[in-house]
């Protein structure tokens, strides 16, 4: 089937079999190896991207489902010499040991702290009804779907909370 | 996975193809493509069809069945009159698959048990009168209540628990015309002798929006057990209304998860309530009603102590009896 997904930014036409993952269309395909097949099952978190703004898990999606689509991958975060300010403290701290979860965190991270932005609650939240704040808790909760084979927690959380609050200073100066 | 015809409906016409197997999400059918537990073929994907809105209905909420589990619990509507329902969906799987997964999917996923998705073993779901290896097998997750001896699955849903306690409705468009607003008890099917058949929806059917009646005016609450804190199925659950007043309890929906084939409600262990002081002695009554008819099979015996336990807790918070 003929489809057009907007890949980073850019318009990439494609003639896929239905049977073919969202994943699957952008590694083998497009030759986007950033995103990551671990699981295949959505269990794993490693082929975390972003579709129209949203994190997802693009081995549970099919190709075909999303003709005309915004799809967003680790490539079209940041590159060598221009990394995003959530790349650039994953490598400040050390947010990985492997690596291969490594881009499906940092996209999950992405989203996840659009979702913040907009104020949604976690399983976490106190108060479904208050603006949450960006606790170590909060952060465990929203990254449960990206899991780690090497345990790189500690640093994972402490990257998402500095990138967090560097673009929160970036959006202050911006504003006065 | 084995090949498909691909389908996108772009009207509700479209939509009502009896040769086809309805996809929207597919955070769970696509997994069970994958598995070649579930072998389509022809996927129908309903996506663009409208059906994305959450808007007042005449007493209450009327949910689209395409509106995601993130947007369904982050909805300030939700989040202020049916925090039940928002507590329910933010304790099931992850920020990536309620990004994706839709309200009418959520309702129409399948169970977790094990045997059914080891394409290896026999199970009665997906081939039946091939026979249930769970019973006397690994059945730890598996079903106290409203089983039958040939299935013992649950239903894995924490949406779905919240809807049955707040009287949710289901509604389907028929393939052959025509609309049903179906009450939850109406809409999932008990094992009995066929356990393939979970639903009343026939081929070609829709389901294309939920019912919420108006916010109930008790105190609700979710609360979920399961073996890690985030992203596991509930090994038991219970969606809460209560409400007391002047001592006695004037309101009480309970319904569970974790423990049958379906979302489940005993109006019988409400009415051991109503009327009624608060107590630990009256709410171990109720637990006896519930669980009157309960049965495990070894792995899961678990389960009837600890929704005992868990019902207790979530009554006691409710209605302020100190434990």
């Amino acid at each position: 089937m003929q489809i057009t997904l907007t890949v980073n930014g850019e318009d990439r036409a494609l003639d896929v079999d239905p049977r073919v993952t969202l994943l699957d269309a952008l590694r083998e395909h497009l030759n986007l190896t950033g995103s990551k097949k671990g699981c295949d099952h959505g269990q794993c978190g490693a082929c975390t991207i972003l579709l129209n703004g949203r994190r997802i898990n693009a081995c549970l999606s099919l190709a075909v489902m999303h003709d005309g689509d915004e799809i967003t991958t680790i490539e079209g975060l940041g590159q060598p010499g221009n990394l995003s300010p959530l790349q650039a403290a994953f490598v400040q701290n050390d947010g990985y040991q492997c690596g291969y979860c490594t881009p499906g965190q940092i996209m999950s991270a992405k989203g996840m702290l659009a979702e913040l932005d907009m104020g949604w609650p976690s399983n976490v939240s106190a108060d479904l009804t208050d603006i949450p704040d960006l606790t170590r808790t909060e952060i465990r909760e929203r990254m449960s779907g990206n899991l780690c084979r090497c345990s790189a927690y500690p640093g994972i959380c402490q990257a998402i909370e500095d990138a967090a609050t560097e673009e929160g200073m970036t959006k202050r100066e911006a504003a006065e | 996975m084995k090949p498909f015809d691909y389908v996108r409906a772009s009207d509700a016409a479209e939509a009502h193809d009896t040769a086809g197997r309805i996809i929207a999400g597919g955070t769970n059918l696509i997994d069970l493509m994958k598995h070649q537990i579930e072998t389509p073929s022809k996927l129908v994907d309903v996506t663009r069809l409208d059906m994305h809105e959450i808007a007042p209905s005449d007493d209450g909420l009327r949910i689209g069945a395409l509106v995601s589990n993130s947007d369904l619990a982050a909805h300030d509507t939700v989040r202020r009159d049916y925090p039940v329902l928002s507590r329910a969906l933010l304790s099931g799987a992850t920020g990536q698959l309620r990004n994706k997964a839709t309200t009418g999917g959520n309702l129409m996923q399948r169970t977790r048990c094990p045997y059914f998705y080891d394409t290896a073993q026999p199970c009665n779901k997906r081939q039946p009168g091939s026979g249930c290896p769970a019973m006397a097998g690994v059945n730890r997750i598996l079903a106290v209540l409203g089983t039958s001896d040939q299935c013992i699955a649950t239903h894995p849903s924490d949406m779905a628990v919240a809807m049955r306690a707040l009287d949710a409705r289901i509604e389907v468009a028929r393939a052959g015309g025509g609309t049903e607003t179906l009450p939850m008890d109406d809409f999932y099917v008990l094992p009995g002798d066929d356990p393939s058949v979970e639903t009343v929806m026939q081929p070609g059917d829709l389901i294309t929006a939920v019912h919420l009646p108006s916010a109930p005016t008790g105190h609700q609450t979710y609360r979920k057990v399961r073996d890690r804190s985030s992203y596991a199925f509930a090994l038991v659950s219970v969606a809460a209304v209560v409400d007391t007043d002047g001592g006695k309890i004037t309101e009480a929906a309970l319904a569970f998860g974790g423990l049958a084939p379906r979302p489940w409600r005993d109006t019988d262990v409400e009415q051991v309530l109503l009327g009624e002081t608060p107590s630990d002695a009256l709410f171990d009554k109720a637990a006896d009603v519930l669980l009157a008819d309960a049965k495990g099979h070894g792995g899961n015996d678990f389960k009837i102590p600890l929704v005992r336990r868990t019902l207790k807790a979530v009554l006691a918070d409710l209605t302020g009896v100190t434990r």
